[in-house]
């Protein structure tokens, strides 16, 4: 295995955790709920680089997911997520926890290969949009076409998000999910909410994907 | 508001996000000790400013982040083909007229 130190970015009795939106209070929607924002927190993302036909083995062996070689392809199963961001970059996203040990496990599978595996997870946060009027709010929020006629289920892009950027995603008919930067997770999500209120849009409180010994703390206030 | 084709995200894109970045295919010098300061300056600060074709360095900056090459007409701004690093330009000054090709697709009016 390559000379690479390697920590558990969650270890036991951790200090606690704060989502990036754990400030800002959950709300129904008024009237009737047209879409659903929540957001997925505390999930592992790694960026896993190298040649594909490098990569594609372990991932295969390690993952039991196919690495999508395609351009703006994005292959799921039970352990989570890989999308193409670029010919030799793909975002890897597995329940928080699962990281360091897949990490490990990649690692182990690569050997002395040319590649590199690094852990983003507290930069960036996910948000899921959902219900039948979730593709109009993305519409208004990014130049990309996300008609469904253009996007179809399994299709990410990164792209212009309002005036910041965030990889979009589509994992089925009516949901959406979007990567954003943790430092811009505040203004997307107050965006969302904006943009969202014509179609009845409802934030649910954060879904905290987290290993059970794992604090997490929250100290909301409610966004007007 | 008009779509540039990434060469690696193999799609059309639009244009906010990309950047330029300068003339292509601009070679460094071999043995920079042996260059002289005259070519060692134009290397580093001389760039053509053709009439016509001109092959330029782009990068899809908020996409997949890869650079690469653009054929573009200066005078009329029309995109003739875009290509990956490493490859050769397929429209040259020398080379047959250049007409806009399937490369550019304008979607609006071009201010
Ligand atoms: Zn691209």
């Amino acid at each position: 295995m390559s000379k690479v130190v390697q920590f558990d970015p969650h270890p036991a009795q951790a200090a606690a955790t704060q989502s990036p939106l754990h400030h800002v209070a959950a709300k129904p929607a008024v009237g009737e709920t047209g879409v659903t924002l929540t957001e997925r927190a505390f999930l592992d993302h790694l960026i896993v680089r190298g040649e594909p036909g490098v990569l594609a083995g372990a991932v295969e062996a390690v993952l039991g997911l196919e690495l999508p070689t395609q351009p703006q392809r994005l292959a799921r199963n039970e352990t989570g997520s890989l999308q193409w961001l670029s010919p030799d970059e793909w975002l890897l996203i597995v329940a928080g926890g699962e990281g360091f040990r897949l990490q490990r496990e990649l690692r182990e599978a690569l050997g002395e290969a040319h590649f590199s595996i690094v852990d983003v997870g507290g930069g960036q946060t996910l948000l899921e949009l959902s219900g039948k009027h979730a593709v109009e709010v993305l519409m208004k929020s990014t130049v990309y076409d996300v008609d469904p006629r253009h996007f179809p289920v399994g299709k990410g892009v990164t792209s212009v998000f309002a005036k910041a950027t965030a990889v979009i995603r589509r994992v089925d008919e009516s949901r959406w999910e979007l990567v954003v930067r943790r430092s811009f997770a505040d203004y997307c999500l107050r965006w969302l909410l904006d943009a969202g209120e014509e179609y009845g849009i409802a934030h649910q409180p954060t879904q905290p994907a987290v290993a059970s010994h794992r604090q997490t703390v929250t100290d909301t206030e409610t966004v007007s | 508001m008009f779509h540039i084709y990434c060469p690696y995200c193999a799609e059309y894109r639009e244009e906010e996000e990309f950047h330029p970045r300068g003339q292509a295919h601009i070679a460094r010098p071999a043995d920079p000790e042996a260059t002289s300061d005259d070519a060692w300056g134009d290397y580093l600060f001389f760039r053509d400013n053709p009439r016509g074709v001109h092959h330029e360095l782009w990068v899809h900056a908020v996409g997949c982040r890869k650079f690469f090459n653009i054929t573009r007409d200066t005078r009329s701004y029309a995109i003739l083909e875009t290509y990956r690093m490493g490859e050769r330009p397929t429209v040259t000054a020398n080379g047959p007229e250049a007409v806009p090709s399937a490369t550019a697709t304008l979607t609006g009016a071009l201010a």
